[in-house]
């Protein structure tokens, strides 16, 4: 089936080359790394995690906000979702090829990643994490493929793949719940500090993955001759709303604990992000941002007339793409170690070098996904035509 | 190599599948001659190294000794950076280490007062628990390592630890700026580490060993007896805890249930 990836357009070729120059671009600026060491970064002693990490929990989200596609198909057999499972599937392989590259441009010591297996220290989320990760990926592939074979051959897919779609339910929210256990468990760290972490993760995923899911679906619509659906459409419009509803009142739950507790180490780092501290503050622009953003999506989205505009919806997912992309990519991570044990407060920039590499994950994402998509949809046509 | 044929072909054969290089290969084989030759060093006796600290006699030269003496003897760099700077052991303001601990009334001069800090090579240390390789353990007798070269970078352990004891070799040590490192290493006897490895204070395991006391203890010692004073906390008639039972003491951050074993008299 892989041929169907090398027979396209023009444009198709045009991307395709595009995505190829950034990740040499990516690959480069690694090359500059993997020389001088992280110091290149803008990390530091006191934050010791930055945009690498913080990108990885996002696509986690993403990854797992793939399930909210599958969930309705194969669980209350809502038949109208049959037409995007895949594209949802194949959404999420390349999300985590993304969260997997970014551990390991995050690494000190790449070379030694084996170490994880041959040392297994199962006290450690990161163990679990590095095993639950590739095996959502590769639960997705297997599933994935063996379903687009089987329309390629205009059978129906075995029932084994069905088994493996019920297990991969489950793995999607284990992905997101152990992503945030690495936060969720460490003493001294108040931001994370919270046992509403892996409910404010899910929600925050159940809201970027489907979003864009829905951006995909659109471009999907203009640029081949499959069209996802409009019900479909409609009904990925309605899981963002609750979904994004869940997570800015996971989110105020947090403000509440912290400000009528009234207890310090709860309200520093929400006042650094969204006030700054004492001359600290380069943080403080991009919250607001996020929270503008997130009351625009909430207002776009529960409106029903508003959230039935295809157009409307688009704005709505980009709004919630921008807004959770903040909050969970950046000032979630780097939130969390500021002020530092000390109780000083040492800030975060990322470099250019820092984000060049982060262009070369994002490329090697879309290229990955461009392809199965490509794939995917090149049987679909196929198959409607005849 | 501490393991037969069999073992071999199937490390090899698991090494050839993954695709890993040579380097990574070596590093699959290793475990058995690590833990082969750390069976003949030698160990402490004690059974939880402790320190207590006496900040009246704590003055800021003698916390400037301490540093020296430990840079020196583990080849800490001198990066010039207080962004990406090396520190295992270092002082800062009563204000700052014990936050939780000032208020607006307290006389000045203690708010200001430097504290000396370290590692607290704690009971139940969250560095340990988080290591995805377990490249940092607690040894029977109390003390937390490091081993360099198992770490791969993760820097989850600096995420873990309360007290800011962590520092990551964010460039590589041999190539710190030479005018801040004239003679690097300092200490031709032990290692120096790679870029992208976590390091810290290792209470001078290597010094117990030989039956020495840790660096900085005799640094501090030598300006005025008991400024540091080291020992077996386990052990009731120990230096540490008379030192323990005399004095009011307090330690870091003791709510966080970490276990800390660096008392201060303030």
């Amino acid at each position: 089936m892989l041929d169907k990836a090398i027979k396209g357009s023009g444009k198709y070729w045009a991307w395709i080359f595009t995505l190829l120059v950034l990740m040499g671009i990516g690959f480069a600026c690694y090359m500059v790394q993997w020389r001088d060491g992280l110091m290149v970064t803008g990390m530091s002693r006191d934050v010791s995690w930055g945009f690498y990490i913080g990108q990885l929990t996002y696509f986690v989200g993403v990854a797992a906000g793939g399930v909210m596609v599958v969930l309705p198909y194969y669980i209350h057999n809502y038949k109208a979702f049959g037409r995007i499972t895949i594209l949802g599937e194949f959404l999420a392989i390349g999300a985590i090829i993304v969260c997997l590259l970014f551990v390991a441009v995050d690494l000190g010591v790449l070379p030694r990643v084996l170490n994880v297996m041959a040392y297994l220290n199962p006290t450690s989320i990161l163990l679990y994490d590095a095993n639950v990760l590739p095996l959502y990926m590769l639960l997705n592939l297997i599933i994935g493929w063996n379903v687009v074979s089987a329309e390629q051959k205009g059978i129906k897919y075995q029932n084994w793949v069905k088994v493996l779609s019920y297990i991969s339910i489950p793995v999607a929210f284990s992905i997101h719940t152990v992503t945030a256990f690495l936060y969720a468990g460490i003493p001294g760290r108040h931001y994370w500090l919270t046992a509403i972490m892996a409910a404010r993760f899910l929600a925050s995923a159940f809201a970027s993955g489907p979003s864009i899911l829905i951006l995909l679906c659109f471009a999907v619509r203009k640029f081949t001759k499959f069209d996802p659906g409009k019900e479909q459409i409609r009904t990925l419009g309605g899981i963002i709303t609750y979904a994004m509803i869940f997570n800015v009142f996971f989110m105020l739950l947090e403000v509440f604990t912290a400000f009528y507790s009234q207890i310090p180490g709860h309200m520093h780092s929400l006042v650094y992000l969204f006030a700054g501290h004492e001359g600290h503050g380069v943080l403080v622009p991009l919250m607001w941002t996020a929270t503008f953003f997130a009351a625009v999506s909430l207002v776009l989205l529960i409106v029903p007339k508003t959230r039935r505009k295809e157009g409307i919806l688009m704005l709505a997912c980009i709004s919630i793409i921008i807004s959770t992309w903040i909050d969970k990519g950046f000032g979630l991570v780097v939130g969390g170690f500021i002020p530092n044990p000390f109780d000083r407060y040492v800030e975060y920039w990322p470099t250019l070098v820092e984000l060049g590499v982060s262009i070369g994950v994002w490329a090697v994402g879309a290229f990955v996904v461009t392809v199965l998509f490509k794939i995917a949809i090149t049987v679909k046509e196929e198959s409607e035509i005849k | 190599m501490g393991i037969d044929r069999r073992k071999f072909l199937k490390i090899a054969g698991v090494s050839a599948m993954l695709g890993i290089s040579g380097k990574a290969g070596f590093e699959l084989l290793a475990p058995g001659d690590v833990e082969a030759s750390v069976k003949d060093i030698p160990l402490t006796t004690a059974n939880k190294w402790g320190m207590v600290v006496d900040m009246h006699k704590m003055t800021d030269t003698v916390l400037e000794k301490c540093q020296n003496a430990c840079h020196t003897i583990h080849n800490v760099p001198d990066w010039n950076n207080p962004r990406i700077e090396i520190k295992w052991n270092w002082s800062e303001t009563y204000e700052h280490v014990f936050s939780e601990r000032e208020h607006e009334y307290l006389d000045e001069h203690l708010l200001e007062k430097n504290i000396f800090v370290a590692c607290n090579h704690c009971d139940n240390p969250p560095c340990c628990r988080v290591c995805p390789t377990r490249a940092t353990f607690k040894r029977d007798d109390g003390i937390v390592v490091m081993d360099p070269h198992r770490c791969i970078g993760c820097r989850f352990c600096m995420a873990a630890c309360p007290f800011g004891a962590r520092s990551f070799n964010y460039g590589d040590p041999r190539k710190a700026p030479a005018e801040y490192n004239p003679d690097f290493p300092t200490n031709p006897d032990y290692p120096t580490r790679t870029k992208g490895v976590v390091e810290k204070c290792n209470f001078c395991a290597e010094r117990l060993a030989k039956g020495q006391l840790p660096a900085c203890v005799e640094a501090a010692n030598m300006q005025e007896a008991d400024t540091i004073i080291f020992g077996d906390l386990s052990d009731h008639s120990s230096n540490v805890r008379r030192a323990l039972r005399e004095h009011y003491t307090i330690r870091r951050k003791p709510e966080l249930g970490t276990g800390p074993n660096i008392y201060y008299i303030v």
